[in-house]
Parts: C-alpha cells; sequence; structure tokens
C-alpha cells in the first residue's frame, strides 16, 4: 500500500500530466479512507488548494496540507514518512520534513518548492520554443537562445548542488517574522544538468562594468496582473562566473519538476535558492547592484549589524545575504523513535555550508554537555551537501535528544540557541534535535 | 508477488482510473455548463466563490463547504470569530488562508503586513474595515513567547526495530 504510494510520486516525476489524472482518482480514496470532511474528489482537492476545481489539475503529487501531514496514514510512506507538508497553496509552498531527506540526493518529488507566484501553466510552457535572452546595460549585445540552442552551443556539466531558501527555520524566530513558516525542511541537494552560465555570458560578451546578475522567469503575480514581476533576484558576476553556476534544464537526470522551473532554471548552490531564478527567460547583465522586486528593502536582506530581538531596522541598514551559513540534519531516524534499552542507535545526516564546505560534525545526547564526532563524507563537488553517520549508545532509560552540530571549513559552528534574530526571519542555522526514547 | 499479479492488479487500476477521470469529467463539465449558462459574465467570480457554484451548478457539492469543526472554518482553516467572514473575504481574494494561519503578528505587526501588501501586492484600501480586520488577526493570531528553542514536539512516538 505505502510503496505504492511512493510509487505515484515517481510516476508524478516521470509524467506530471499524467499522474495528476491518477491523483484524481486515488486522492479521494486517501481522504475519505479517514474521512477527511467527507468530501467528493473535486472539493477535497478544492480544499486543498483553498481554491475551487480551477487549479486542481496543478495540484501536485506528494503534497499534503499540514493539518494532515502528521496524523494521515493512507499518505504515509515506508517507515511512517508523510509527504511533504505544505504551508501554503497560493502560492505553493511546501517542505520536506528532515526524515524525507536521507537520501543521497533529493528526489524530485521531494524537493521543497517556494513559489512567489503562480508558475506558467504547464500547457503553454513548450520546451521546443522556449527561449533565453541575455541583456542589460553591460552586456555587449543582447541575445537570444533557444533551448535546443543553449544545449548545443555550450558544453554540458552536472553537479550536485544544495539548494536552501533563505528562510529556512524562520518558524523558531521570536518575535515571529512574516511569511512562509519553514520548519527545518526548505533544503534539497539534487544533480543538475545544464550549461555554465560563464560560458553563456562569455559567448554573449560583458563590458568592464557588469557587477551583477539578474533573472526574470515566466511566473505569474499572484494578482494576477500580468506587467508585475513576481521576483527577479540575481548574484555578483563572481559567483555568476564561478563554475559551478548553471543555466540548468534537469534534475537528478530528468526534466525539471514543473513546480522547480521546467523547463529552464539558474542553480547557484549554497546561496539563498531564491537567486536561482525559476522558469528562466531573460538574464539581464547590470552595471549596479540587480534592483528587481525582492533584492531591495528587508527581502533577501539581514540588518548590517547584529540587533536585538524586535527592532525595526530601516532598509538602507540592511544587507544581502549572500552565502548560506553552516547546518546540518538528522534525517534519519524520524524524531520520536522508541528503541529497547542496550541497542545501539544508528543516525545519519546531511551537512552543508553554503560557499564552504562542511569540516566536521559532532552529536551530543547530553544537551550538548559532550560531544562526539560523527563520520562525515566529502561533498561531490563543491557545494554538494555531504552525508554524516554515527552509531549512539544511551547510558539508561529515559528521554533523549541527540543533537548534531555541523563546524564548516572556517571554524565556524551552528549555534544551539537561535542566531541573531533578524527582522524577516532568515539564516536559522541553530542545531537539528531529534527525540529518543530509550525503553 | 508475481508479474502476473502486478499486470492484473495493473490493469484494475488502470480501470478504475479510467472510469473514475470519465466520471469526474462528467461531472466537471455538466457543472460548468450548467453554471455558464445562468451566470455568464459571473463565471468567473464562481470559482472564486463556491457559494455560487452551490447554488447553481447542481454539482453535488456539498452541504458542508461551509462547515465549521471546533471553531474552525474547515476549508479555510480560519478561527470562525467576530470578523472572520471579512478576513476570509479579504485576505484570500489573492491568496492563501494559510499564509495568514501560519503567521503570528502583533496588531502594529499585521498592520505593517497590511501596508506591505498595499505598497507592493496590490491590496486595495480597506477602509473602515481595516479596523475589524486588525482586531480579529490581533485577537487571534497574536504572537505567542516560544523563548530561543522550545521544548521538541513529537507527533507519535514509534518503535524502531534496528538490525545491530
Amino acid at each position: 500500500m505505502a510503496s505504492r504510494k511512493i510509487g505515484i510520486h515517481r510516476l508524478y516525476a516521470q509524467d506530471p500530466l499524467q499522474a495528476d489524472e491518477q491523483l484524481w482518482g486515488r486522492k479521494p480514496q486517501a481522504l475519505s479512507r479517514r474521512g477527511f470532511l467527507r468530501r467528493s474528489a473535486l472539493v477535497a482537492m478544492a480544499t486543498v488548494l483553498g481554491a475551487p476545481i480551477v487549479f486542481a489539475e496543478h495540484f501536485p503529487a506528494g503534497l499534503i496540507p499540514a493539518a494532515l501531514a502528521h496524523s494521515s496514514e493512507a499518505f504515509a510512506l515506508p517507515g511512517k514518512a508523510p509527504g511533504l507538508i505544505v504551508l501554503n497553496d497560493r502560492p505553493i509552498n511546501a517542505e520536506t520534513p528532515p526524515h524525507l531527506l536521507d537520501d543521497p540526493l533529493t528526489p524530485a518529488d521531494l524537493f521543497f518548492v517556494r513559489n512567489n507566484g503562480l508558475p506558467p501553466q504547464q500547457s503553454t510552457i513548450d520546451p521546443s520554443t522556449w527561449t533565453l535572452t541575455i541583456d542589460g546595460e553591460a552586456a555587449r549585445q543582447s541575445k537570444t537562445y533557444t533551448l535546443t540552442e543553449l544545449k548545443a552551443q555550450f558544453r554540458h556539466h552536472t553537479y550536485q548542488l544544495t539548494l536552501e531558501c533563505g528562510g529556512n527555520g524562520r518558524k523558531e524566530f521570536n518575535p515571529p517574522a512574516k511569511g512562509n513558516q519553514w520548519s527545518m525542511g526548505a533544503i534539497g541537494c539534487a544533480a543538475w544538468t545544464g550549461v555554465r552560465l560563464a560560458d553563456v555570458l562569455q559567448d554573449v560578451g560583458m563590458t568592464s562594468k557588469a557587477l551583477y546578475i539578474g533573472y526574470y522567469g515566466k511566473d505569474q503575480h499572484l494578482s494576477g496582473d500580468t506587467s508585475k514581476v513576481v521576483i527577479s533576484r540575481g548574484v555578483p558576476i563572481a559567483k555568476a562566473l564561478d563554475e559551478h553556476s548553471l543555466i540548468a534544464w534537469a534534475m537528478n537526470g530528468a526534466p525539471l519538476p514543473w513546480l522547480n522551473g521546467y523547463p529552464l532554471r539558474l542553480v547557484f548552490g549554497g546561496w539563498p535558492a531564491s537567486t536561482s531564478g525559476k522558469w528562466l527567460q531573460r538574464i539581464s547583465v547590470r552595471d549596479q547592484v540587480h534592483d528587481g522586486p525582492k533584492m531591495g528593502g528587508q527581502s533577501y536582506r539581514v540588518p548590517c549589524r547584529p540587533v536585538a530581538p524586535g527592532t525595526k531596522v530601516k532598509d538602507e541598514d540592511m544587507c544581502i545575504i549572500e552565502s548560506m551559513p553552516v547546518k546540518s540534519l538528522l534525517t534519519y531516524p524520524q524524531s520520536g523513535a522508541m528503541i529497547k534499552e542496550g541497542r545501539r542507535l544508528s543516525i545519519r545526516g546531511k551537512a552543508w555550508a553554503g560557499e564552504l564546505a562542511a569540516a566536521a560534525v559532532d552529536y551530543s545526547i547530553d544537551f550538548g554537555m559532550t560531544w562526539k564526532p560523527c563520520q562525515l563524507l566529502p561533498a561531490a563537488n563543491r557545494l554538494a551537501w555531504q552525508s554524516f553517520s554515527a552509531k549512539v549508545d544511551f547510558p539508561q532509560k529515559g528521554y533523549y535528544e541527540v543533537w548534531a552540530r555541523a563546524r564548516d571549513s572556517q571554524g565556524s559552528s551552528q549555534p544551539m540557541l537561535l542566531p541573531g534574530w533578524n527582522p524577516k526571519g532568515y539564516l536559522n542555522n541553530a542545531c537539528h534535535r531529534i527525540a529518543i526514547k530509550v525503553v | 508477488m508475481g508479474s502476473n499479479g502486478d499486470i492484473h492488479s495493473r490493469f484494475r487500476r488502470q480501470l478504475y482510473i479510467t472510469v473514475t477521470r470519465l466520471a469526474a469529467f462528467i461531472v466537471l463539465g455538466s457543472g460548468m455548463i450548467l453554471l455558464y449558462i445562468p451566470f455568464g459574465e459571473a463565471f468567473k467570480a464562481s470559482l472564486e466563490r463556491p457559494e455560487l457554484i452551490e447554488s447553481g451548478g447542481g454539482m453535488a457539492l456539498e452541504e458542508d463547504w461551509d462547515k465549521i469543526e471546533n471553531g474552525i472554518h474547515l476549508r479555510t482553516g480560519l478561527i470562525v470569530a467576530e470578523g472572520f467572514e471579512l478576513v476570509k473575504g479579504t485576505c484570500t481574494t489573492c491568496h492563501s488562508a494559510k499564509l495568514v494561519i501560519q503567521n503570528r503578528a502583533s496588531r502594529q505587526g499585521w498592520k505593517d503586513m497590511i501596508r506591505w501588501m498595499q505598497q507592493s501586492q496590490g491590496l486595495w484600501e480597506l477602509g473602515e474595515s481595516e479596523e475589524r480586520i486588525l482586531d480579529y488577526l490581533a485577537k487571534h493570531y497574536a504572537p505567542e513567547a516560544i523563548g530561543r528553542r522550545r521544548a521538541l514536539e513529537i507527533a507519535e512516538w514509534y518503535v524502531l526495530e534496528e538490525e545491530e
């Protein structure tokens, strides 16, 4: 039963349209099994979407409303794993529970979704006519490539790159910060295939004034106003020219998932994922810091100088986030495991450190009084997350928390408490912990 | 499980899916036709306002569309109290109610969010409604003191059998 549901997830990754139709057939079944509102399939779908059936065709498999995530056995994966947790369905924002991030690479169907607007309708996306235009005041020319030309003209590269939402962990900040209340799981690492942004920029040519790039995608503003740009962010030229910065069309060897930018996106590993524009249509080479929506104001910025919790910070005192900080997640076991006294517990997890590498991961079962080292594997390539593991012994029966703490290659470690408060609740890299009972 | 069984269950599944799809299509299609005739231009609005679908379409859409359980409006998840209808009508025009529910803020914090939406997201002037909306949000979605790490919440303890 459960594994068949994973099958559906996989199916969705392979053929979203067909899977959507299949979803119509199975979802109400799954819902009615637990008597969820006893609604028809259409209304159940509508309920989940927060809007009637118009959007039902776009509702992807594997997404579960937060209210159901912990209680719906019908959706559970083997080992009681639920699917993605939907924080918001218009726009769609969904995160992956830590225990579903145990794969070496995050499968497409488990990769988190952070949308600012509405993705272009699937039926309107035609990869054979999709184009990417490079322009801007610091580009030597305006040049348009079809997706086919991009693939034909430039060398292909595949890198494992970690993407994490800048607001991952926002939920824990106090006073609370507005926005999607991400818990731990706005993070994933996949193998991305595409061409180097640097190669394309070199082909177009840049002036000596090139300072920043800014992207434009085909997503639509929530208000339906087509003249409004949803989000248009970017990175400094140095990051754009990094050999690991890709214009990508594939994730884990398959076309990008629709919600993750199909058919084309940017991937800047280790930086706030909002820099990695989706449904990519245009890249502007700028002679100034890019000024598209969500570059300025308080968006994806933190106070340039530390502030006390709750402080109002002026826009001009906020600085753009670049590299994400060192962080780790325990991906096995799922929090809440009960084990028999005398048994050894295997723990596993992932560590990453923005632009840097993780140098070490330690664990503690006594709330940080003592730490023991985990085995940490090297990254597949720069900017990829790293797996760690350990065998844990517990001295006696009782309640324990296993805490993991990663250290980056420059010596910075994760804090056990929340890091510095900031108005928008970014960069929470506090240690992850799971609850274990020895019985 | 032999491959025969797999093929069998796959066939049954396909059949089930096809029938379900067909049924959904017919229900949906006829519902839309019924809807479209009486409402004409109002059709688009009806998609945003399910109550119109209910009264007009004859789709067997649920007497419990606006069901309330334990003080929660199930479809949106919003707390049912003074100002609920106003908040539902105003906020969910552009975004999901989930965006409201998951946030916590003081009255001033909610006011700041409204201003931000007015400045950058196309939210209209709320006029007299604003105070009532703020009353509702500040009362039911106020910040909780959670400190700098709260106790872990365990949805369900489970037995973990591990091989040595």
